[in-house]
C-alpha cells in the first residue's frame, strides 16, 4: 500500500512538472500576449488595451501557471484558438477514437509478434529467423506516415498501420527474450528430460519472460500513441493525433499543451499499470 | 552474417559518397523548373524523371539524401552530448544529481516523442526559410532526442563511479571534472559510440514523419521527408515506380544502419 502511494505521488510530481514544462512552452512562445482581436481596425484604442490589460495578467509565469492549473482543476482546459472550441469538449470527443484505433492496433500488433517471435524461436532454423529479421527489421525502417500513406492507397483498415509500428519492436526483443531463455540450464535440462515444446514454453519460458514483456507493454502504448499522429493525420481519423497535427500547422499552442499533458498521462499510467502486473505476475510465478 | 554486414557498410559507404558528391552528378540544380516537362517519366535527361513542378527527380534524390544523410548524425552528436552532459555527470555524481536527472528522463521517456517534437515545433514559425527549416528541424530532433540515451549513460557512469580504477584516482587526489574527463569518460567511449550510432536511424525516420505531415524541411529544399511528402499525390504506382526511389533508399539505408548495429561490439 505504501508502495502504491508513493508511486502514485511520483505520478503525480511528474505530471504537475510537465505541466509546468507545457505552460513555460506556452508562455514563452512568440506572440503569447498578442491577441488577433488586437489587429481589429475597428476597436478603439481604449478596447485595444482593456484586451492587453485582460493579456498582462498571464505574463508572469507563475501566475500563469497557477492559474492554468486552477483552471484544469475545475475542467476548463481553456479554447483552442483554431478550431475556436474548449479543449475539453474536444478531447472527450477524440479521445474515444484514438483509444480505440491504438486498442485495435496493439492488440494485433502484439499477437503477431509473440506468435512470430515464439513460432521463430521454437523452429530453431537460421532460414525461419531470418526471415521473419528481415521482416521485421523492413516494417523497423519504414516511417508510420509512410505506411499510413500506402495503407490509405490499399483502402486497409487505418489500426493495422499501428500494429505493423509497434509489431517489429515488440518482435526484436520478444524473440531476444525468449532466445536467451532457451539457453538457459534448466531448460537445456528440461529438453534433455523429454518434456515436449509446448510444456517448456507454458511452464518454463513464458513465466520467466512474462514479467519483462509486460515491461514493454507499457512502452509500447507510447509507441502506439507516437504513431497515431501521422496514421490519422494521412487517414482523415478524427482522433487526437489528428488534433494535434491540426494543432501544430495552425500554432494552437493551448490546444497542443493540453493534448501533450494527456498522452504523458495516459503514457504514465500504461507504464504504471505494466510495472504493477509485472511485480503481480512475479508473485505469481514465484 | 559478417558478409551480410560488410555489404550493408558498402551500401551505406556508396549512398553517402553519392550524396557528398551531389553537386558533381546531379545533372541540374535541386529547384530548377523544366516547366515544359511536369511530371515526365524517366529519359537520357531525366534519369528518375521530373515532379510537378519539373524538376529533375533524381537531383533531388541525391540533394535531399546529403541533407538527411548529414543532418541526422549531426542531431544525433548533439542529443549525445546533451545525455552526456545529463546522464553522464548524473550518474558519476551520483545522489540527489542523481536523482533528479533521472527524474527528468522519465518524465522525457513517459512524452511521445512526436507529440513532443510537435508541441515544440509548433512554437517556432512555420514559414522559415529552407536553410531554417533544416536547422530548426534536426535541431529539435538533437535537443529532444537526448532522454533514452541519458538513461544508458547514467547507468554506464554509475558502474564507474565505484570502480576500482577510479577509486585509485580520488585516493591519488583527482577529483571533480578532470576525474571525470580522464577517467569515467574514456571509459564510458563505447557506450557513447553506441548510442551515437543508434540515434541515427531514429532520426531519419522522424524527419520523414515530419516531412510527411509537411513540418519538417521547407520547398524547395529536398530531404527524404520532402520527398515522400510526394507520394500523398499518387493515385497508383503500378507503372510509376521510379517515384518511390526516396522510399526504397529509405528503407536500404535504414535497414543498413540497423544491419551494422546489431553487430556485438557496436553495443559493448
Amino acid at each position: 500500500m505504501h508502495k502504491l502511494i508513493r508511486q502514485l505521488a511520483a505520478m503525480a510530481g511528474l505530471v504537475l512538472v510537465g505541466a509546468l514544462l507545457s505552460a513555460t512552452l506556452v508562455r514563452l512562445a512568440p506572440g503569447f500576449d498578442v491577441d488577433e482581436q488586437q489587429m481589429d481596425a475597428r476597436l478603439s484604442s481604449e478596447s485595444i488595451e482593456a484586451l492587453r490589460q485582460a493579456r498582462a495578467q498571464d505574463r508572469n509565469l507563475t501566475r500563469f501557471y497557477l492559474h492554468y492549473l486552477g483552471r484544469a482543476a475545475h475542467g476548463d482546459l481553456g479554447q483552442s484558438r483554431t478550431l475556436d472550441r474548449p479543449v475539453r469538449e474536444l478531447l472527450a470527443e477524440r479521445l474515444p477514437v484514438t483509444a480505440r484505433l491504438a486498442g485495435a492496433g496493439l492488440l494485433v500488433g502484439w499477437l503477431c509478434a509473440v506468435l512470430l517471435a515464439v513460432g521463430a524461436t521454437m523452429a530453431r532454423q537460421a532460414a525461419c529467423d531470418l526471415a521473419a529479421t528481415v521482416l521485421g527489421g523492413i516494417f523497423l525502417s519504414l516511417p508510420a506516415a509512410v505506411l499510413a500513406l500506402l495503407f490509405v492507397f490499399a483502402n486497409a483498415p487505418a489500426y493495422l498501420v499501428i500494429a505493423l509500428v509497434v509489431f517489429p519492436k515488440v518482435f526484436s526483443y520478444t524473440r531476444n527474450l525468449l532466445a536467451k531463455s532457451y539457453n538457459l540450464p534448466h531448460l537445456v535440462t528440461a529438453y534433455a528430460k523429454g518434456l515436449g515444446p509446448l510444456r517448456i514454453l507454458l511452464w518454463h519460458v513464458l513465466p520467466v519472460a512474462g514479467t519483462q514483456l509486460l515491461a514493454v507493454a507499457g512502452i509500447s502504448v507510447s509507441i502506439a500513441l507516437g504513431a497515431a499522429i501521422p496514421v490519422e493525420a494521412l487517414c482523415g481519423i478524427s482522433g487526437i493525433g489528428q488534433l494535434a497535427w491540426q494543432a501544430a500547422l495552425g500554432r494552437d499552442l493551448p490546444l497542443l499543451v493540453n493534448l501533450t499533458v494527456l498522452v504523458t498521462v495516459i503514457t504514465l499510467a500504461a507504464n504504471w499499470g505494466s510495472d504493477l502486473a509485472g511485480q503481480r505476475f512475479r508473485t505469481a510465478a514465484a | 552474417m559478417r558478409r551480410v554486414r560488410q555489404f550493408a557498410w558498402l551500401l551505406l559507404a556508396l549512398v553517402v559518397l553519392a550524396s557528398l558528391g551531389a553537386g558533381l552528378w546531379a545533372p541540374a540544380d535541386y529547384a530548377l523548373q523544366f516547366r515544359e516537362t511536369p511530371n515526365s517519366p524517366p529519359s537520357h535527361q531525366h534519369l528518375l524523371g521530373t515532379d510537378e513542378l519539373g524538376r529533375d527527380r533524381f537531383s533531388r534524390v541525391l540533394y535531399g539524401t546529403r541533407v538527411s544523410l548529414l543532418m541526422a548524425p549531426a542531431a544525433a552528436l548533439l542529443s549525445t552530448l546533451l545525455a552526456t552532459l545529463v546522464g553522464g555527470v548524473a550518474g558519476y555524481l551520483g545522489g540527489w544529481w542523481e536523482r533528479a536527472a533521472m527524474a527528468a528522463t522519465d518524465l522525457f521517456l513517459s512524452m511521445p516523442w512526436l507529440f513532443l517534437l510537435l508541441a515544440v515545433r509548433a512554437m517556432l514559425p512555420l514559414n522559415v526559410s529552407p536553410m531554417t527549416s533544416v536547422g530548426v528541424t534536426f535541431l529539435l530532433l538533437g535537443l529532444l532526442g537526448w532522454a533514452a540515451s541519458a538513461r544508458v549513460l547514467c547507468a554506464g557512469a554509475r558502474g564507474l563511479r565505484n570502480a576500482d580504477f577510479v577509486l585509485q584516482a580520488r585516493a591519488s587526489g583527482l577529483r571533480g571534472m578532470r576525474l571525470l574527463a580522464l577517467h569515467v569518460m574514456p571509459n564510458l567511449k563505447p557506450v557513447l559510440a553506441a548510442q551515437f550510432w543508434i540515434s541515427i536511424p531514429v532520426f531519419i525516420i522522424s524527419e520523414a514523419n515530419l516531412g510527411i505531415l509537411g513540418l519538417g524541411v521547407a520547398e524547395p529544399l529536398p530531404s527524404w521527408g520532402s520527398l515522400l511528402r510526394e507520394m500523398e499525390s499518387f493515385t497508383s504506382f503500378g507503372f510509376e515506380a521510379w517515384k518511390l526511389v526516396p522510399l526504397v533508399l529509405l528503407v536500404v539505408v535504414v535497414s543498413s544502419f540497423q544491419i551494422v548495429l546489431s553487430h556485438d561490439e557496436v553495443y559493448a
